[in-house]
């Protein structure tokens, strides 16, 4: 059914469909709605004996989604930013243990200082945790891949990650095809988990492991990570036949054909990146398209070389930032193009809630174009600004927190447009 | 495509104002989408939301930096230079105020702009008189669909009762009706002068 309905509340619709049976959270902007709408279901009734918990932190949040399905229970739990640092330890925990938990991450940047906003720096923290890492672009997709992710993560006994961008995503009003439950219940089987706790059948799980085992155990999470690659998109294609909507998969190519420039992004930025390459292109003749990127864990080598066969050149655009390496995702794209080596640019862009506009992306993609930017880019960087606090930094042994310094600088912080 | 956006401050209403627009939109099978500026709201602070209407899906999340339309929630954010910036000569404008257009000084913002597509609606009273609280967003919905012609106001009316029950439904579908009359009688009165 169309709805035009707010991103998280969609999410929410989709995962009450998913017939969860505990859900798990703690209130964290921008990620706050989705688990709000589902106390809600959970409280009319709607969910059977689905039970809603609220636990005392992240770490719990998280702790309880690892008992409860290891218990043998469809778990659910959504997070952000600090939060997810929080129960960073239980994430690898629910990894390792092999336990099928899905959880949104309502992308938001990592303080220090304090930032509420988008950038994908929360959820690329935890992209070595042994989850499989989902990426949405739109509302629609959110929904889409929360369905696909029970599938993903049962079969393979792997949790899913599912990024949706905080507020660009989780809080946009746009339209959504909210499926039915009957297609749900076709398309996502019953939870048959491989291990249970079982006070008739004790057995222990999450037992230490020495040398003699370890590197076994890893190199599972590894061929689980493999599996992954083959199952998405074929989870995708089988979506697609039920649901009648391409959403989901491995990658999303756009107008790669005799692309020369391709760029390269995850999640919702790729709308308005799209808008301005049907602009360059078809307005001046250039030859670029954009590779979305859905799956980033596992990375998905093969199919990204595939795709940039016929490309000259790499922009990648980058929503956190490695300091002291850059960009994140441009190491898994030069990886993934070792035996055929190309020009990756990657473009730091759109941290802790800038808003990455088609007018800088217009002149970013004119430059990347014409092999003219830097070796790292940062978009729409204020030079003067970061010059001035170098410049104190260099002048005054205490020269004061950095951050404050460039508010001051700015003088009254004004709520800006663009 | 359309672009709108709407200031107000934080408790006025500003979102679910952008978003009651967005599902009028909807309504009459257009693509909507609305989304706030994402501030750190407190009651009383400025706050922005935005609203894009097109027949074809919306691909862009950029902020709106270039509106077609100007909604503005309460008449004392114009000294904010910020809420101004922008426009176009054909952008149309419609400030919750009481008094004249001519009365809240905006001469320097608004010179290049066309004087029919300015206009004001005393939005925050009527929803006080029918709603009982002063909370502007459907009147200066109503407002918006008879200055702009991008909704009707039965989708406007429709959005409303989706989203509102009872009293609040009632009310705000009926603020939104007279600031639709009223803006209408503006206009035709600004076309007869």
């Amino acid at each position: 059914m169309l709805k035009q309905i707010e991103g998280s509340r969609a999410v929410a619709e989709a995962l009450a469909l998913c017939r969860p049976e505990v859900i798990c959270a703690y209130p964290i902007t921008p990620q706050t709605h989705i688990v709000e709408a589902l106390s809600a279901t959970v409280k009319r009734g709607e969910l059977g004996r689905c039970e809603f918990i609220n636990v005392e932190s992240e770490f719990a949040a998280m702790s309880v989604a690892i008992g409860a399905s290891a218990a043998g229970a469809r778990a659910y739990t959504a997070t952000a930013s600090q939060g997810l640092l929080y129960m960073s330890e239980a994430v690898y925990n629910a990894a390792g243990l092999g336990l099928p938990i899905v959880m949104t991450v309502a992308n938001r940047a990592i303080g220090a200082p304090i930032n509420i906003w988008n950038d994908h720096s929360d959820s690329m923290s935890q992209r070595d945790a042994g989850w499989i890492q989902l990426y949405a672009e739109t509302s629609q997709e959110a929904l889409d891949l929360h369905i696909q992710a029970f599938r993903i993560a049962e079969e393979l006994s792997v949790p899913v990650m599912v990024c949706m961008d905080g507020f660009i995503l989780t809080h946009a009003c746009e339209r959504a095809d909210i499926p039915t439950q009957q297609q749900v219940d076709d398309f996502l089987p019953r939870y048959e988990p491989r291990q249970v706790l079982d006070p008739a059948e004790p057995v222990s799980i999450g037992a230490m492991v020495g040398p003699e085992a370890f590197t076994e155990v890893r190199y599972l999470a590894q061929a689980r990570q493999l599996q992954a690659l083959e199952l998405i998109p074929a989870v995708a294609a089988e979506f697609e036949r039920g649901f009648g909507r391409d959403s989901g998969g491995l990658l999303r190519p756009y107008r790669l054909d005799d692309a020369e420039t391709v760029v390269i992004a995850l999640g919702s930025v790729q709308g308005t990146i799209k808008d301005v390459v049907d602009e360059l292109r078809d307005g001046q003749g250039m030859k670029i398209g954009v590779l979305g990127i859905i799956s980033f864990r596992p990375f998905p080598f093969e199919a990204v070389r595939a795709a940039l066969a016929g490309a000259s050149r790499v922009i990648a655009i980058e929503r956190a930032l490695a300091p002291g390496s850059g960009g994140i995702v441009t190491g898994d794209i030069r990886s993934a193009l070792l035996a055929r080596p190309l020009p990756v640019s990657p473009v730091i862009a759109g941290l802790g809630g800038r808003a990455v506009t088609s007018a800088s992306l217009r002149n970013l993609l004119t430059d990347g174009h014409a092999d003219a930017l830097e070796p790292l880019t940062f978009l729409d960087l204020n030079t003067e600004l970061v010059d001035g606090e170098l410049a104190r930094t260099r002048q005054a042994r205490r020269s004061g927190p950095a951050a404050e310094n460039m508010l001051r600088d700015m003088g009254a912080v004004a709520s800006r447009v663009g | 495509m359309f672009q709108v956006r709407l200031h107000g401050r934080g408790g006025q209403g500003a979102v679910t104002t952008a978003e009651l627009l967005s599902v009028a939109a909807f309504g009459e099978g257009k693509h909507a989408q609305a989304f706030p500026s994402f501030g750190s709201e407190r009651m009383g602070a400025p706050v922005m939301a935005f609203c894009r209407i097109d027949d074809k899906p919306i691909r862009t999340r950029e902020p709106v930096t270039h509106p077609d339309a100007l909604i503005i929630g309460d008449p004392t954010l114009r000294h904010q230079v910020e809420v101004f910036s922008g426009l176009r000569p054909g952008s149309f404008m419609l400030i919750n105020a009481a008094g004249a257009f001519e009365d809240l000084g905006l001469g320097e913002y608004i010179r290049p702009m066309r004087a029919g597509l300015l206009l004001v609606v005393p939005a925050s009273r009527m929803a006080q008189q029918h709603l009982g609280r002063p909370l502007p967003g459907a009147a200066l919905l109503g407002g918006f669909a008879a200055l702009t012609g991008q909704v009707r106001l039965d989708s406007v009316v429709a959005a409303i009762k989706e989203r509102f029950h009872g009293k609040a439904a009632g009310g705000n579908a009926a603020a939104a009706s007279e600031a639709f009359e009223f803006v209408q009688a503006e206009r035709e009165e600004l076309a007869d002068a």
